[in-house]
């Protein structure tokens, strides 16, 4: 078991810089095992699943997560106890400790961790669950559920650690296991493809990452720790502190870097190419990764080094402006989409784009809500096409659905229910934290500068497109009349399996959001309370640099307008697509925008023009020119080939002839003894 | 006798009546006589014959410098060598023997079996 907690004189240190809250730290035995027991099942599972049965595979891998959600629980309520900015810790071995860096491996539970390890393992849970009853007929089913549980050890990882290298490991980890649970039919060579895809464009956002760091070593102070001094927080005083704003472009670059990273991981422009590829796994992974967890991580990483990227607001406006974009342009794409898996991936990155979005203008509480909230009603919406493809033997694209209301119809409510969530619909729980995240957009000023209008306007047309998508999915779905094979319809059903995390998935969507009601009602956003000690320091009001507006008019028009155009987008699509097959509009696919929406811009093509294809020739090059040639040719061939000429030339001195053989010898020994006299 | 002899020898160096290098002279001219032939002729017993020549020229050399330095050094070196030829000779007298048998011929130009 791990070993005692910190002393507290390094915790009562900090106090002293401007920037979180961080009080004591206590021990928490049990932390340990949130990480552990998802390596242990994915280590049973990966080594000895073929040879156990279905039901022991299932009991180890759903049992390992629930068991760790039911932990991390418990330290959630202890935490809770403890007076604000307390936090615990799980003091690991010391990793490595130089003169001037010191990196150990330990693990922690603040606020903001404590709201990502529910959200990881609790919808996580759902999924396993989920995944029981879709994978059912699949061979790999043991190794699928051990690279599910892999995936949560890293996510735990990551999101518990208690410095950079800690979570870099969980980072790094995140990215394999996401390689390896798209690719996971692997024999299909394009969704191997796609999983490379996913893992090369994460690897440049890596990159990136490690040389923030590196570049964050020159300031900190013998840490890259979360929580001490001389860690994180130091190297951004230290920075602050240059005069004349000399440390301005480095803390720039540093943010850039990091948000590069986190554009990788959570799938921004232009990193995001990967992330509708992805689609490629199986559903339950598109849930579990690609909608509630992985792709968080880049949000959350942000949100744990606030005051690094607060520190710097020409960062915090290109945040907010690529965040804003990438929402705006991934909805566009997501109108015209007739995979359900890829509308709903389109949809990710929009989401996560707001998200994004909230980081940029300083509303840090706004993206971790809708972070979960984003994690409860997108989960659903994939775990309910899940259900669909499933029931309907592996057909995805929704110009074959409809009718499926009466058929599905667990299915059907949890999935209605979402898209009412993710449109802003009130009271679910997207209207709450998409509205707080759209007048934050529209009020907030950092460091004395403007509100980023840009922001809060792509946010709300990217509000309007996603209402209408949603719904338009919804409704060529489970509206209307069944288009497709009438055999597959008589078969299609719903499971227990599924239909149980739907519903949790469900209720969760609809009722979530109540953690974050605006401040029209005084003092009822427990969410803001709840992470006040991550993020309070930084309103004007308690001596930060941004400053929140309480102008509680501005809000209600934006919650207005918001609700009026998520109802309108509801009603738009309702309009158009709740027909029977005979009445449905046709897409206008000869139109040029609706040709550059269904190609997406022809982003892919572009990548493939300017980056792809160079790196295939400067590979080919390599290989034939200076790999099969040069090293080849001449340092391998050329040095046998040169030592067989010379062995060839020296073999004319041994011609058999003794006389010969003895002149030599005479006439050496005449020469020798010349230059001996 | 031999002691009175000896104590005699090591008292004192002696003129000689023929100086040292005249010895040399014709022991050089002697190895360089036996060289040419083991260099030159096809014969291999003529080959044999020159070596000898050569050892023989040695031989003079170091009797010379015996003679010359009033010590047995040379004396005894000559001693070794002359044992050591005489041995050599048989040696390679029963080589060439062997190769005739097989070759019916003594023609160094002919013994490439080495070659390459």
């Amino acid at each position: 078991m791990f070993l005692a907690s910190e002393t507290a004189h390094a915790a009562a240190h900090v106090q002293g810089l401007l920037g979180p809250t961080i009080g004591e730290a206590h021990p928490a035995d049990l932390l340990a095992w949130v990480i552990l027991l998802p390596l242990i099942g994915a280590f049973i599972n990966g080594v000895f699943g073929k040879k156990l049965s279905r039901g022991t595979v299932t009991t180890i891998g759903v049992g390992s997560v629930l068991l760790a959600f039911a932990f991390a629980a418990y330290e959630v309520i202890r935490l809770a106890g403890l007076p604000d900015g307390d936090y615990l810790v799980v003091k690991g071995w010391t990793w490595f400790d130089t003169h001037e860096l010191n990196v150990g491996f330990s693990f922690m539970l603040d606020h903001l961790s404590a709201v990502m390890v529910l959200v990881v393992t609790g919808v996580g849970t759902l999924i396993h669950v989920f995944s029981t009853a879709y994978m059912r007929a699949d061979e790999g089913y043991a190794k699928f559920f051990s690279y599910l549980n892999l995936f949560m050890f890293s996510m735990l990882i990551l999101i518990l650690g208690k410095n950079l290298v800690v979570l870099f490991v969980g980072w790094e980890g995140v990215g394999l296991c996401s390689y390896l649970l798209i690719g996971f039919w692997y024999k299909d060579m394009e969704k191997a493809e796609a999983g490379q895809k996913a893992f090369i464009a994460n690897r440049v956002g890596d990159l990136a990452f490690l040389v923030a760091t590196f570049i964050l070593l020159f300031y900190t102070h013998g840490s890259v720790d979360f929580m001490s001094e001389g860690g994180v927080q130091s190297a951004v005083t230290h920075l602050q502190a240059v005069p004349d704003g000399g440390g301005d472009m480095t803390l720039l670059v540093i943010c850039v870097l990091f948000f590069v990273a986190a554009c990788g991981k959570s799938a921004q422009i232009p990193l995001y190419v990967w992330l509708p590829d992805a689609m490629a796994g199986p559903t339950p992974v598109s849930a579990l990764i690609h909608a509630a967890t992985m792709v968080t991580a880049g949000v959350y990483m942000m949100a744990r080094m606030n005051p690094l990227f607060v520190a710097s607001p020409t960062a915090m406006t290109i945040i907010a402006v690529i965040g804003g974009t990438t929402a705006l342009f991934a909805a566009t794409i997501a109108l015209v989409q007739n995979d359900i898996k890829k509308v709903l991936a389109y949809s990710t990155v929009s989401q996560i784009g707001f998200m994004v979005l909230a980081i940029g203008v300083g509303n840090f509480t706004g993206a971790i809500f809708h972070l979960m909230t984003h994690a409860f009603f997108k989960a659903c919406l994939f775990l309910g096409s899940g259900s669909v493809i499933h029931a309907l033997h592996h057909e995805q694209d929704i110009r074959q659905m409809g009718g499926l209301r009466k058929k599905l119809p667990i299915t059907n409510i949890t999935f209605f229910v979402s898209c009412l969530a993710i449109a802003g619909i009130p009271f679910f729980a997207g209207f709450f934290s998409k509205d707080e995240i759209l007048f934050n957009a529209l009020t907030n000023e950092i460091s004395g500068g403007g509100p980023n209008l840009y922001a809060g306007i792509t946010g709300f047309i990217a509000a309007a497109c996603t209402a209408f998508y949603m719904f338009r999915l919804y409704y060529l779905t489970f509206g209307g009349t069944y288009r497709g094979d009438q055999h597959v319809y008589d078969h299609a059903h719903e499971e227990v399996a599924m239909t149980f995390p739907l519903a949790v998935l469900g209720i969760l969507a609809a009722l979530g959001g109540f953690v974050g009601i605006p401040h029209l009602i005084h003092d009822a956003h427990l969410l803001e309370a709840w992470l006040s000690p991550n993020f309070g320091w930084l309103s004007a009001e308690a001596g930060g640099p941004i400053h929140y507006s309480h102008d509680m008019l501005a809000e209600v028009i934006t919650i207005v307008v918001s609700v009026a155009i998520g109802v309108a987008g509801m009603l738009i699509a309702r309009g158009m697509y709740n027909r029977s097959a005979e009445l449905l509009p046709v897409a206008p696919v000869q139109a040029s925008w609706h040709r550059v929406l269904t190609h997406k811009y022809y982003v892919d093509e572009f990548y493939d023009f300017v980056l792809v294809r160079p790196l295939r020739a400067v590979a080919q090059f390599s290989y034939k020119v200076i790999d099969v040639g040069i090293i080849d040719g001449i340092f391998v061939r050329g040095s046998a080939i040169t030592v067989g000429l010379i062995g060839k030339g020296l073999r004319q001195l041994q011609n058999g002839d003794v006389q010969a053989y003895v002149t030599v010898l005479v006439v050496g020994l005449a020469t020798a003894l010349l230059f001996a006299a | 006798m031999l002691p009175m002899l000896a104590e005699a020898a090591a008292a004192a160096p002696v003129v000689h009546a023929i100086p040292l290098q005249w010895f040399l002279i014709v022991s050089v001219t002697l190895f360089a006589v036996g060289s040419a032939g083991v260099l030159a002729r096809r014969n291999a017993l003529t080959v044999l014959m020159s070596v000898e020549i050569m050892l023989n020229a040695v031989n003079l050399a170091f009797l010379a410098f015996a003679r010359e330095w009033g010590n047995m050094h040379g004396h005894v070196v000559t001693f070794f060598v002359i044992a050591v030829a005489a041995a050599e000779a048989a040696i390679g007298l029963a080589l060439i023997l062997g190769i005739f048998r097989h070759k019916k011929s003594v023609n160094l130009d002919e013994m490439n079996a080495l070659k390459n």
